[in-house]
């Protein structure tokens, strides 16, 4: 709450997620590591978010009521206001078909739970990174990263 | 009895007959002989009207000599001329027979003499000589019956021998008689067919008989190609005399080829000649031709008859022979019966059946003998019937061994072409194979009939079953995809909160919270170690769900084999180091590039070493890798220096979750299901895996997967 009067204004993540203990933890987490954070639990609610605060990152559960992820990401994809925001997929759903749907959606990136913050942050860090260098052109670059497997 | 009195009838007219030439022969005076006569004939043959008449010394008239049932006034008128020629009487002299003369009242055609008779019918019998031909001697008149004619005959004969004797003949009946011989011997010699002549020494005919007149004679009138055969036929005769005469022999046969004057053909004569030496006339050449072109012909003729006989007899025979052979080749009994029931003719299968020996067991005899009195009994019905066919059954047995023989048995009359019936021919036919084949055909029906009824019953429940079991399948089918889709869900679910859990753990224990005690530090590293072996759980399940619904593809890349062993050791690095073992490492560099499913493979031996991290209290655990070039294929070694697998377990923990300690207290944590994974991954990568273990001392896991292109 501090930093929040530095000048510089902090990197803002959306982060949509129906689960609110999820949801919670991340933001923590985020605002822990420095990031501005926005929260939505539904689809639409994240598309009215992103349109609103245009967001430099979405963090985007695919399970949601109302709307799910795979079509919000469509629908933000679609916009031209909010076409640029790379978009993070988030999901427990642990199938290979997932990812491919998240992909064909338009998500920058794909992120199965569980998924410890740290690592979240790490890929949050690598793609905001690889849109910086021309933000005025979206980049669609296609990155998967897998919750490492604990033993 | 009838032909025995017959006999005694003909013994009496014998000495009847006897009797009246004794008569005859004692009587030496003409009317005394004839009057016996006509009383033996009155006493014989109970003739009651005869005549007979006698001639008169100069021949001009028969007159009655004696007579029976006649007045005697009415007779002493009668005379008959002798020089009357067309009196029918005097044509009678001239025959050899009797003659009848009818009724007046029946017949009108004769011409009647007037005779004592009168109108009534008689009978007239020539006596006639038989030293001066036909000089007639009397005359019987009877009115015998027509049946006593031949008696007649004989009577006339009997008694013109011995008036012959007793009429005074006329003198120039001698010269008749010279007259008459000669008139007999051309008759004879005219009668005889073939050609006959008499040549004198000049070669002139003398004599000579109808059929040589035609060979050797021809008139002015007759054709001349017949005039050129008679000169010609003369010629070659006198050729063949000269010769004969040169050769000066009794009697010579020679053959005479000669023309026929009819029709030019050739005749062939046999040519016998005798000489004849006669006072009166000088020496002559008798000449007898025998057409023996006849003969020849007719010897001919009979050679072929004797050819066609001898013929006739061999196809005959074997006619006969081919029917015994077709009888005795026929395997059913055939019998032959005669008319009057009796066997004629057997083959040899019906010889076995109806005949027997003394030298064979009376048994056997006892059976024939049933077998040929059932026969005949079936024999005997045909031919007491009108039919000319029967068929029945008759039960007979085999003589041999007593077994039964039904037979059907066909028997058919033998009938000439007159009606008459010669045989029975009979046919036996074995019924037992027809009784048996029916039997098993019924057998066999039955069994049919009982095999479509179970094929029916087995078909229905078949078709129960396989509905059965189809329902069985969709239930399956839904049961696994309810599996499946159970088990995504439930993997969704535990992510979730396990997602917060570990994720609030590694916040505080980050200290985002505020600075922690060690205790607590400790303590949430355990709540994180224990989520991180829920979180594998959860996978591991998920894993055995995707592969059981097919849902986990195998994708083939080229990696090296070093790097993934490299990424394996360093993702184990925190709990090898936490166990405090050594690790061996073993790739050697020549290894090259493998073409295989890297992430499955990687699975396999994170796996594999972490079990052998698990299972090692202390010591080593290591990875060595060897390459083959024929087949292209690596073999991955994770060994340990653990507690060891029985021998016994060995096989048992490659089966889904299968942890050796079941028990509640087991020290080793795992859902069992992870070496199952191993095995079902390394059999998608079409290789192996197996285990050499020794309890106490460790055990060496071996992954040998092909890695060539497939």
């Amino acid at each position: 709450m501090m930093r929040a009067k530095e000048p510089r204004r902090k990197q803002l993540v959306l982060l949509v997620d129906d689960y609110v203990d999820a949801r919670e933890m991340y933001a923590k987490y985020l605002v822990f590591s420095g990031f501005d954070v926005v929260h939505a639990s539904t689809g639409v609610e994240a598309i009215d978010r992103a349109r609103e605060r245009k967001p430099d990152v979405i963090l985007m559960d695919l399970s949601l009521p109302v709307m799910d992820g795979w079509q919000a990401t469509r629908t933000l994809k679609t916009d031209p206001n909010t076409s640029t925001i790379p978009v993070l997929a988030l999901t427990s759903h642990a199938l290979g078909r997932v990812a491919e749907g998240a992909s064909n959606a338009g998500c920058d990136g794909f992120i199965t739970k569980p998924c410890l913050p740290e690592d979240l942050v790490t890929e949050i860090r690598r793609v905001l990174k690889a849109s910086e260098p021309s933000a005025s052109q979206p980049q669609r670059r296609r990155s998967r990263t897998h919750a490492k497997k604990a033993n | 009895m009838i032909a025995r009195r017959r006999v005694r009838v003909e013994t009496e007219q014998t000495n009847e007959r006897l009797r009246l030439v004794e008569t005859l022969l004692g009587n030496h005076e003409l009317t005394t002989c004839v009057e016996s006569a006509m009383e033996w004939l009155e006493r014989t043959w109970h003739i009651e009207r005869a005549m007979c008449l006698g001639r008169s010394d100069d021949g001009a008239v028969l007159r009655p000599i004696a007579w029976r049932g006649f007045a005697d006034e009415t007779v002493g008128q009668f005379m008959l001329p002798t020089a009357d020629r067309f009196h029918p009487l005097v044509k009678v002299l001239r025959k050899r027979k009797l003659t009848s003369f009818p009724s007046a009242r029946n017949n009108g055609k004769h011409q009647r003499p007037a005779t004592p008779f009168g109108d009534d019918a008689f009978q007239a019998v020539g006596l006639r000589s038989t030293r001066f031909a036909n000089e007639p001697i009397g005359l019987l008149l009877t009115d015998a019956p027509a049946i006593l004619a031949p008696e007649l005959d004989w009577f006339a004969s009997v008694l013109a021998q011995k008036l012959e004797n007793l009429v005074q003949l006329p003198m120039d009946a001698l010269d008749r008689e010279q007259e008459h011989e000669r008139s007999l011997l051309l008759r004879i010699i005219n009668a005889i067919s073939d050609p006959i002549l008499l040549s004198d020494v000049e070669g002139r005919m003398v004599l000579a008989n109808g059929p040589a007149l035609r060979l050797f004679v021809a008139s002015e009138e007759e054709s001349e190609g017949r005039r050129d055969a008679v000169r010609l036929n003369n010629m070659l005769l006198s050729a063949a005399l000269s010769t004969h005469a040169m050769a000066q022999t009794e009697s010579m046969r020679k053959e005479l080829t000669l023309v026929s004057p009819v029709d030019g053909s050739d005749l062939v004569f046999e040519l016998l000649n005798v000489v004849i030496e006669d006072a009166r006339s000088g020496t002559g050449v008798l000449s007898i031709l025998r057409n023996v072109s006849d003969l020849s012909h007719a010897v001919s003729q009979f050679e072929e008859n004797n050819r066609k006989l001898k013929q006739a007899e061999a196809e005959t025979r074997a006619e006969r022979d081919r029917l015994n052979l077709v009888i005795d080749s026929v395997a059913d009994p055939i019998v032959v019966t005669d008319a009057g029931g009796s066997i004629s003719l057997v083959n040899e299968p019906a010889e076995r059946l109806f005949t027997s020996t003394e030298a064979d067991k009376p048994a056997v005899q006892r059976r024939v003998r049933t077998n040929d009195a059932r026969f005949s009994s079936f024999v005997a019905g045909l031919l007491l019937k009108d039919d000319e066919r029967l068929t029945a059954e008759i039960s007979l047995v085999n003589p041999e061994n007593g077994e039964a023989l039904p037979v059907e048995a066909i028997a058919g009359k033998v009938v000439t072409h007159h009606g008459e019936m010669t045989a029975i021919v009979s046919i036996l036919h074995d019924r037992r194979e027809a009784i048996e084949k029916n039997r098993l055909y019924e057998q066999l029906k039955r069994a049919s009939g009982e095999l479509e009824k179970k094929v029916q019953i087995a078909t229905k429940d078949i078709e129960h079953q396989n509905e059965l079991l189809r329902q069985q399948a969709l239930a399956l089918t839904q049961a696994s995809m309810m599996k499946t889709q159970f088990l995504s869900n439930m993997s969704h679910e535990f992510r979730t909160p396990l997602n917060a859990i570990l994720g609030y753990t590694s916040i505080l224990q980050q200290g985002v919270a505020g600075k922690l005690g060690r205790d607590a530090k400790e303590q949430l590293e355990r709540i994180a170690s224990n989520g991180r072996h829920l979180l594998t759980i959860v996978n591991e399940i998920l894993d055995i769900s995707q592969i059981e619904a097919g849902r986990m593809p195998v994708r083939v890349t080229t990696f090296r084999v070093s790097d993934m062993i490299n990424e394996v050791r360093a993702e184990l690095d925190p709990i090898v180091r936490t166990a405090g073992l050594a690790v061996s490492i073993d790739v050697p560099e020549s290894i090259p590039r493998i073409a295989s499913d890297r992430q499955k493979l990687k699975q396999v031996l994170l796996n594999l070493m972490s079990n052998a991290v698990k299972f090692t209290p202390r010591g080593k655990v290591g990875i060595a890798v060897r390459y083959h070039a024929k087949p292209k294929s690596i073999a991955i070694a994770v060994s340990d220096t653990g507690i060891g697998i029985a021998e016994t377990d060995q096989e048992r923990i490659f089966e889904d979750f299968q942890q050796l300690d079941n028990s509640s207290t087991r020290v080793y944590n795992g859902t069992g299901l992870g070496l199952a994974i191993c095995r079902r991954f390394v059999r998608m990568l079409r290789g192996n895996i197996s285990v050499v273990s020794r309890v106490g001392s460790g055990s060496t896991f071996t992954v040998t997967i092909p890695v060539g292109p497939s």
